[in-house]
């Protein structure tokens, strides 16, 4: 086993790897490894075929696979990038050793200057979110069937019934209705909708395909396949209400009822994690609470667009890379950022100063539920206001941005507060 | 098989009883068949159950119960080694609360010194807790019995089924005994679709359906009441929680609600009970779950609800008599009952495999030793718990070893490729999850699900839309439907 020597590795090929990757050999890193585990580049875009991929970055509607593969190529112009596929990643040391496995070359280490976790994240299943009921064949979450769908060309079920409104879901009820599936209804607990508003359009309605606001399944039914389910509607704490069940008939059951940050890697090594997002505390550089380790995209937080996800690794990359190269400033501050009032989460949860600190911070923020005409407001110290931003409507399911010079923090105190009001005028 | 095939022996029902019983035999100079009618064995009972090799305090003194149950735990220390099984003999607690629980223990005590159960003590509250810190701290005492282990139910019945298809059992999936055929009151064979084995001995072992099998040959002497228990499983990340099994002081009627770790170090909670009509009934309901629930916060109270990874229900096959049905049958010669084995079912498998023999022999059936049993099976990479050096050997030796398939488990192709085509191979994803572990994560086969299907496709050389959950029409995908395709733009 002979280990070699990387400025940089990166663990997880997907848009926030590659991206990450391409930044670092922008920014002076001289060999980069990227290790995948899958047989090709790209993470989860390669699965997602349809369009409306890179209206920020491209400003042009790519599919999935078209959005990754302008990444692909950016990385593997590069000769100081060295990419490793159908590998995995199985532990990652304090010391900066990567121990990874393929058929090829076994188990074997390499040593890095700097890490960067751009894994990505899972799905939730139904396990995690207890619905009742026989375990037939049937029930996939929907990310699962979206690859046996777009990647392996299978279908998985002919009458379908969604749980959960997140875009994954939606973008499924539409890609099995043009595979001549059909879609039952939608089903979302919540009051309203996890998912963008142009998927509600374009995946649902455009398809007359009914979405169950405040509804649940109560029970799956079928004993070797699925033979249909029973819904409810549920009441203000998500609790089924007695007497509102209807049967739906369908053979399929897809789950859409969220992501999950791949941090097992992270949390081993010893990285803290953000009990909200489930993702690494960072700072703007994104780097986590161990020096040298950064992270970026899913991994972080769950993005609702692939373009933030680039980004992030963009950020990642290029400071991954000073570090690599000893040339990442001593931070002599740390703020740290706090979530309140509508706002559930934001990231960075850090903000560190140095001497030479000139790149603007990008704060990225979920509310916990739909507001409308919100005023969020970064307050530091002495409730002085360093940025605001008016929002006729805000969305759980859509990141609000918020762009602040970092010579407002300089004399912000110890931490600043992220926090809504309601807005007089919108 | 054959349309006609004949054998001296017919096993009914690949469950860890007629596994068990089948690797029993394969010691002898007969010729055996063990018939299920699932594409896999293991997916009746013996997959969905507690788990435990209980030490045997709990059945009356006199039942073959408390008899089986105390000699079933002691096989299971030799076996482990022969058939390399996960046990960990982690003992088991009996929690008492009350003063009424006191002497509950009391007389478990007294029953367990009946049936010969080593090392059993009665511990103080402090003591108790310096075992189990997290319990509940209003707990009085406890009853402890240090042979208790947990194990893998489905790994062992494997296990067997993999030794004695080695030394010359044979086994047939989807194969339903259809018919006890006999001739003047004398079994003469066994109809299945996939034709008749003729047999002079048939060993009815098929669990919950124990009882229309024995009516299939015209003996109504036993019924079988399916008993429903729910589970709830939580991931590894919380599976330090507790260290033995935990029981609460039992009721007349069940062992309570149970918390205990699984030898993957993982937690799990449960069983409820609950009399069921449709013995296919393994759905769990909401007022199962908050059942177990609430009963196993009484024991642990930080319960870590939020890492639930799944639920599921395992059916006891209760016999009317209440004890387990081990003997021959009075209305047809030939026919010989492993019925009505609910909990300690598990624990007393081996055993029960023992007094089969012993009927055969009463029958006057000649157990000739065979000489070629091997006694051992091969030991199993689970690439995991290689060294580093074990791993990069295993991969030079076969690359498939290095691709990891199962991530929340680290399960490489190499493991899976190995579980479909061991002796008793997997047939079914749910097959492999039981030989593997692959898709018994946290993310439940979320991510392995469709590439272990994929596995299984090219292994057992059918298609994709053939694959098959677990039952024999579990079918997971279709093939594509012709429709219109939506992309645009794509480079
Ligand atoms: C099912 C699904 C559908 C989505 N659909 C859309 C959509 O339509 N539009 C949109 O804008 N966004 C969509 N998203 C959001 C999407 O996650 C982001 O746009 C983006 O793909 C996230 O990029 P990433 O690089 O952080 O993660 P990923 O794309 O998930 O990439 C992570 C990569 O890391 C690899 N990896 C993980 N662990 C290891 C390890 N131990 N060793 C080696 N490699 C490892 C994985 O194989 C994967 O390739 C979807 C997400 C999911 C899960
Ligand atoms: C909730 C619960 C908890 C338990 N906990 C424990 C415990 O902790 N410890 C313990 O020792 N025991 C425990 N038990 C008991 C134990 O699980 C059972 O005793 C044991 O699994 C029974 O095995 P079996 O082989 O008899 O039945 P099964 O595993 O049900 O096997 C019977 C097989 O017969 C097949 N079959 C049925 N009909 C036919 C047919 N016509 N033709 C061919 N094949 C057929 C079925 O498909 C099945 O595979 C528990 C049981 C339950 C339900």
């Amino acid at each position: 086993m002979n280990k070699r020597l990387y400025d940089l590795v990166i663990v997880g090929g997907g848009p926030a790897g590659l991206a990450a990757a391409h930044s670092a050999k922008l920014n002076g890193a001289k060999n980069i490894l990227v290790i995948e585990r899958d047989r090709e580049l790209g993470g989860i875009l390669q699965q997602c075929i349809h369009n409306g991929f890179g209206l920020h970055r491209f400003h042009q509607e790519l599919t999935g696979p078209g959005y990754a593969q302008r990444y692909i190529k950016l990385v593997q112009e590069h000769p100081e990038v060295e990419v490793l596929l159908d590998t995995m990643v199985l532990e990652v040391k304090q010391n900066k050793t990567v121990l990874a496995v393929n058929p090829e070359l076994g188990v074997f280490e390499v040593q890095a200057k700097a890490v960067i976790f751009t894994m990505g994240c899972r799905e939730r299943t139904r396990g995690a979110i207890r619905i009742p009921g026989k375990r037939p064949a049937g029930v996939f979450t929907a990310g699962a069937a979206q690859r046996m769908v777009n990647m392996e060309g299978y279908i998985p079920g002919k009458k379908i019934v969604i749980l959960g409104s997140g875009d994954i879901g939606l973008i499924m009820a539409r890609r099995l209705t043009l595979e001549g599936a059909d879609v039952q209804a939608v089903l979302e607990i919540m009051p309203y909708s996890n998912g963008l508003t142009r998927n509600i359009v374009q995946c649902l309605d455009d398809y007359e395909i009914p979405l169950h606001l405040a509804h649940t399944i109560v029970a799956i039914h079928g004993q070797d396949r699925v033979t249909g389910v029973t819904c409810a509607r549920v009441d203000a704490n998500m609790k089924p209400i007695a007497g509102t069940e209807f049967d739906i008939e369908c053979d399929c059951v897809l789950l859409s009822v969220g992501l999950i940050p791949e941090n097992e890697l992270s949390e081993e090594v010893g990285v803290s994690l953000d009990t909200k997002t489930n993702g690494p505390v960072v700072d703007q550089r994104r780097q986590t609470s161990l020096t040298g380790f950064f992270a970026a995209g899913n991994v972080v937080h769950v993005h609702d667009l692939v373009d933030f996800v680039s980004e992030e690794g963009e950020i990642a990359g290029k400071y991954a890379a000073l570090y690599a190269q000893g040339k990442l400033p001593e931070n002599y501050r740390t703020i740290n950022i706090l979530a309140e009032n509508a706002i559930r989460t934001v990231v960075p949860q850090k903000i560190v100063l140095d001497h030479a600190s000139i790149d603007p911070v990008r704060l990225f923020m979920r509310v916990g539920k739909p507001e409308e005409k919100l005023l969020v407001e970064v307050v530091g110290a002495q409730g002085k206001v360093l940025a605001t931003k008016r929002l006729p409507i805000a969305k759980p399911g859509e990141m609000i941005v918020l762009e602040i010079p970092i010579d407002k923090f300089a004399d912000a105190g110890e931490f600043v507060v992220v926090t809504t009001r309601q807005a007089v005028k919108a | 098989m054959q349309n006609e095939t004949k054998a001296d022996v017919v096993i009914i029902g690949g469950g860890i009883v007629g596994t068990a019983i089948a690797r029993e035999l394969s010691k002898y100079q007969l010729d055996v068949i063990l018939i299920e009618k699932q594409p896999d064995i293991a997916a009746g009972t013996t997959k969905a159950n507690s788990a435990i090799l209980h030490a045997g305090f709990d059945a009356h003194p006199d039942t073959l119960k408390a008899k089986l149950n105390v000699r079933g735990n002691a096989m299971y220390h030799e076996l482990e080694k022969e058939l390399h099984l996960d046990v960990k003999w982690t003992g088991s607690l009996v929690v008492a609360k009350t003063d009424e629980d006191m002497v509950t223990l009391k007389e478990l005590l007294e029953r367990g010194q009946q049936n010969k159960v080593p090392g059993l003590a009665l511990l103080t509250k402090d003591e108790v807790l310096l075992k189990e810190p997290n319990l509940s701290k209003d707990v009085k005492g406890a009853l402890w019995a240090p042979s208790a282990g947990i194990f893998l139910p489905f790994g062992a019945a494997v296990a067997f089924a993999d030794n004695a298809i080695s030394n010359g059992v044979r086994l047939f999936t989807e194969c339903p005994a259809e018919k006890i055929v006999a001739e003047a009151g004398k079994v003469v064979g066994v109809q299945t679709p996939k034709g008749f084995i003729g047999c002079n001995y048939v060993i009815n072992a098929a669990g919950v359906y124990a009882d229309d099998i024995s009516r299939l040959a015209g003996d109504d002497s036993f019924s079988i009441t399916p008993r429903k228990g729910e589970y709830i499983l939580f991931d590894r990340k919380v599976g330090n929680l507790v260290n033995t099994v935990v029981f609460p002081a039992p009721s007349k009627f069940s062992k309570g609600i149970l918390v205990c770790p699984t030898v993957h170090g993982n937690i799990f909670i449960g069983p409820n009970a609950q009399e069921i009509a449709n013995k296919e009934d393994i759905s769990t309901s909401p007022t199962g779950m908050s059942e177990i629930i609430d009963r196993a916060q009484e024991l642990l109270p930080n319960l870590p609800l939020r890492e639930a990874i799944t639920q599921f229900s395992g059916v006891r096959a209760a016999a009317d008599c209440g004890d387990f049905v081990i003997r021959n049958s009075e209305f047809v010669a030939g026919l010989i009952h492993a019925a009505g084995i609910q909990s300690p079912g598990l624990t007393a498998a081996p055993a029960i495999a023992e007094v089969v023999a012993e009927i055969l022999k009463l029958n006057g059936v000649e157990l000739k030793p065979k000489p070629s049993f091997n006694s051992h099976n091969p030991k199993p990479i689970v690439f995991k718990e290689l060294s580093l050096a074990e791993k990069q050997a295993a991969i030079e030796e076969n690359p498939l070893y290095g691709r990891v398939i199962c991530r929340c488990e680290t399960i490489t192709e190499g493991e899976i490729v190995a579980a479909i085509q061991q002796p008793c191979g997997a047939k079914t994803v749910d097959g492999v999850k039981r030989r593997t572990r692959a898709g018994m994560g946290r993310c439940q086969g979320g991510f392995c699900g469709p590439r272990v299907t994929a596995i299984l496709a090219r292994e057992l050389n059918i298609s994709v839309s053939q694959v098959r959950k677990e039952s024999a029409e579990s079918y997971l995908f279709y093939e594509k439907m012709p429709g219109d395709c939506e992309v645009t733009g794509h480079e």
